[in-house]
Parts: structure tokens; sequence; C-alpha cells
């Protein structure tokens, strides 16, 4: 079953083509690393699958539905589906842990902060930052932020999750357990799951499949395998670079 | 030869077409913000807490500097004014002109502009920052409305706040006149039964209707220009000062418009 599909999605701003003939197909349950060097479009296309950008042309079908070229209201009700992980977390600055987590639940369930309580203290617990309801962001470290983070995407207990990259700037201990976070909400809840990165190990770790985006082009698609022995030169590349190609294969 | 003396006109006249658009641009923008805030205040569908600590923020905090700036004012000016009065034999002038003067112009102007010039910038670099770290992103994504978790609580509490701003700032405008009146030779007593002669309630609600309008200008200006930071820093830096420059112009111009409107061309005093 599909979860996301995007057909020829292009994505322009000042002129400038960020995106150009995107086609994917997301399955259900699914992990899917999108990969490519910095400025190549990851995120750009992350932000079009959840709606928080506009695609210039094509279509983005979430669940069925085109969210393309809905208005933000009618997008709304189908972000109540989608969960999305922020590069740096983007917590609310001004209000502690708890608030940050049951922010989806107070807005749209309309549970009184009591009730939402239990659900914030078992997102934490399964994130591992239980006990830290009291905490300002600005006390937390930042793999304790992008944990925090996750916690409140999954409080809305959503279908889909997208995921910014979630291990950049992380030392590789802590970078490992968010993999882990990963691959265990997955397991758990069968989430379909979207994690832009380009961090070769943990792409190819988590990953069902591997996405390859140049220059706002897709240049690659297959499983973490395939894509370490692919022979397209971009792609090549960019996995000696990586230095998992030996490792993979 | 024709095309050659068309040609330097083609720049000038794009670039003017560029100023209207922009300008038609931000009064689209501020008025769909002021308006979408005010479906959302109508539907009732803003936090009362969220609307309640604004109110505090933005409007209690910035009553020392309305304060301080009308007290300071309102000492001046009577300190200028009583002189010439006097001279003139016209002390029991002063007191009906100056109460006047600050009810209808200076106090709301005063507390607009000290309002704009704090809360503006607190507002837009406030959002602004948000925007950089995504954290508008963020509501965005969890299916909230960015326009009523930020904005209409925002121009509530500018709304609702700068009534009050204004009436201390009438306040403390017309005890700085007294006071300096007093030591120029208009006593306490004079100046008082002036004011009492010349001033009406409706002049008092006059000035405090401006400053209605003036709230809502502040807080739609200030949340467009937060929204619209891009760049880090350096874009919440720009989008702060541009916020408080358009407040403050936007303050004074409409200020003109308000006073006719609410006057008409010339003021009759009772």
């Amino acid at each position: 079953m599909t979860a996301v599909e995007i057909r020829r999605l292009c994505f322009a701003v000042g002129g400038r083509t960020i995106l150009q003939d995107i086609d994917l197909t997301i399955e259900t349950g699914t992990i899917t690393a999108v990969m490519g060097m910095s400025g190549s479009g990851k995120t750009t296309l992350l932000k079009c699958m959840s709606g928080l950008l506009r695609p210039t042309t094509g279509d983005v079908m979430i669940g069925g539905e085109n969210i393309a070229g809905m208005r933000e209201s009618d997008i709304d009700r189908v972000r109540l589906r989608m969960g999305h992980v922020f590069q740096y977390a983007a917590l609310f600055d001004s209000l502690p842990v708890f608030e940050n987590v049951a922010f989806g639940l107070l807005q749209h369930r309309r549970m009184t902060r009591r009730a939402a309580g239990a659900a914030v203290a078992a997102r934490l617990e399964e994130v591992g930052m239980a006990g830290s309801e009291a905490l300002m962001p600005s006390e937390l470290s930042g793999g304790m932020q992008k944990r925090v983070g996750l916690a409140r995407a999954l409080a809305m207990e959503p279908d889909i999750l997208f995921y910014d990259e979630p291990t950049s700037g992380l030392d590789p201990v802590i970078a490992r357990t968010i993999d882990d976070l990963i691959t265990e909400t997955r397991s758990r809840r069968r989430v379909t799951s979207v994690v832009v990165s380009h961090d070769l190990g943990s792409a190819f770790r988590i990953a069902d499949r591997v996405v390859m985006i140049h220059a706002g082009r897709k240049v690659a698609e297959g499983t973490p395998i395939e894509i370490a022995a692919s022979r397209q030169p971009d792609v090549a590349a960019f996995v000696r670079a990586g230095g998992v190609a030996k490792e993979t294969t | 030869m024709a095309e050659q003396s068309a040609a330097p006109f083609v720049p000038q006249r794009r670039q003017r077409n560029g100023i209207v658009r922009s300008v038609l641009e931000f009064i689209g923008e501020i008025t769909s913000l002021a308006a979408q805030s005010g479906v959302c205040l109508i539907r009732g569908r803003i936090a009362l807490r969220d609307a309640v600590t604004q109110m505090a923020t933005l409007g209690i905090d910035s009553l020392p500097i309305v304060v301080v700036t009308a007290l300071s004012t309102g000492a001046v000016f009577a300190f200028y004014t009583t002189g010439v009065f006097v001279r003139f034999g016209a002390g029991r002038f002063v007191g009906g002109t100056l109460t006047l003067s600050f009810l209808m112009e200076l106090g709301p102007l005063l507390a607009g502009i000290s309002v704009a010039a704090r809360s503006g910038a607190a507002i837009a670099a406030e959002i602004g920052s948000m925007v950089v770290t995504e954290q508008v992103d963020a509501l965005r994504a969890m299916a909230v409305s960015p326009v009523r978790y930020l904005v209409a609580p925002r121009v509530l509490a500018c709304v609702a706040m700068m009534p009050i701003c204004c009436l201390f700032a009438d306040t403390a405008g017309v005890v700085g006149s007294i006071l300096m009146s007093s030591i120029n030779g208009v006593p306490q007593q004079t100046f008082i039964e002036s004011a009492r002669t010349f001033v009406t309630e409706a002049d008092l609600l006059k000035g405090v209707i401006k400053t209605l309008w003036f709230g809502l200008t502040i807080a739609s200006v200030a949340c467009r220009q937060g929204l619209r930071v891009h760049g880090g820093a350096t874009g919440v830096g720009r989008g702060t000062t541009s916020s408080v420059v358009l407040c403050i112009v936007l303050v004074f111009v409409s200020d003109f418009f308000l006073a006719q409107a609410l006057s008409g061309p010339s003021i009759t005093i009772r």
C-alpha cells in the first residue's frame, strides 16, 4: 500500500529551480532515506511532502489525497496524520518540554493538561527522556532536543513521520541512538518514515530504500545495497566519499 | 531618436511600478493578517491564556516607558507654553490648551510611539526568531495556524492594551503639565478650572479611539514583518528594525487621518 506518492514534482523559487521532475513512491511501513549533497534539494522535497512548501507543479499524494493544490486549512486535516522532526528540533523555546510534547494533544484533541500528562510521559519514556517534562528546551543538549522533537511528533500517533537530518551535528553514539529510535518507532507502530540525511552510514543502516537527489533531480533509487553498488557517477562519488561502499557490499 | 529619448524612462517606470506593487502587497498582507485574526477572535479560536500573557508583555510592561515619556513631554510642553501665555495675560487658558492637546493628540501619539518602539520590536523579533529556527514551520506541521496561535493573541493584546497605555499617557502628561505650569506662575486650581471649561469627555474618547487603531496597526505590521523574516540573525535584525520604523511612521500617518475623521477639519472648542 502506498503512503506517499510524488508525481512530476517541480519546485522553483525566485526563478531558480530547486527540484525538477521528481517521481517517488513510498510504501506504507517502510523507511526511505532521501540522500544527496548539501543544497541538492532534500529538505525542500521533504517540506513539499509535508505540505510546508507548495510545489510549483506536480502532485503530492498522501494516503491517496493530493495536497499540492489544497488550501492550507484542508492540508491541516492531512497533517494530523503526519509528524515532522526538524533538523534543529524546532522546539518552542518559550514552552517547557511537557508543553512541547503535549502541544498537538492540547490543540487538537481538546485534552486537559492532566489527561495529556500520561501520554506525554509515555512518549518521553519511549525516546529515553523520562522525567524531563519541566525542563526548558534551552536546558537540553542537541541530542536531547532531537529526542524531545521525536516525542512531540509521536504524541499525535502519526501514520507518516518526516525526519530532517535527524543525526546531523550529533556525536556517533547519540546518532546511533537516534537511528535506533527511528527503527524502533517503525517496528513498534508501523509508521512510514522518510528520513532526509547526508549521513550515509546512518541511512544505509536504517533504510529499506534509498533515494539519491543530485542538483534537484532524482538520480537513483533502490535498496542500500543497490545504491552502494551503483555505477552512476554522481551516486558512486557520493558513496565513495561516504566510505560505506565496502562495508555494505 | 525617439527610442533613445524614451529609453531612460523605462527603468524609472519599472521602479515606480515595483514600489507601488510593494506598497499594495504590504497593505494587502497586513489587512489580511488583521482580518484573519479578527475571524479567529470572533470564532473564539484563540487561547485566552496566551492573550493575557501578551497583554502583560506588550501592554503592562510598556507602561513605565509610556509614563516617563508622557510626563517629560507634558512638563517640557508646559514649560514653553506657560511662559508665552502668562506674558500675554492668558494664563487661565493654559490648563485647557495643554489638557486638550494631551487628551486628543499627545497622549495617544506618545502611547502609540512608545508601544510601537517597544512592543513592535519585541513582536517582530520573537516571531522572526521563531521563523528562522523553524518553530513557525513546526506549528504548521502540527496543523496549528501561525495566525491563530501567534498573530491573533498579539493583535488582541495590542488593541486591548493601547487605550490603557493612552490613559496612563494622558494622566502622566497632564500631571507633568500641572507641575511645570505651577512653577511658571499658573496655580494648580487655575489650571484645573481651565481644563474643566475647555475639555469634554468626548475629547478623551476621541484620543482613546485613535489608540485602538494604533494597536491594530502596530500588532499587524510587527507580526507581518516577523513572519517575513528570512536569513538568520541578520534577517531578524532587519525585520525588527523595519517593524519599528514602519509602525512609528504608520502611527504618525494614521494619526493625521484619524484627527481629521474624528474632529473634522477644524476643532471646535466649547
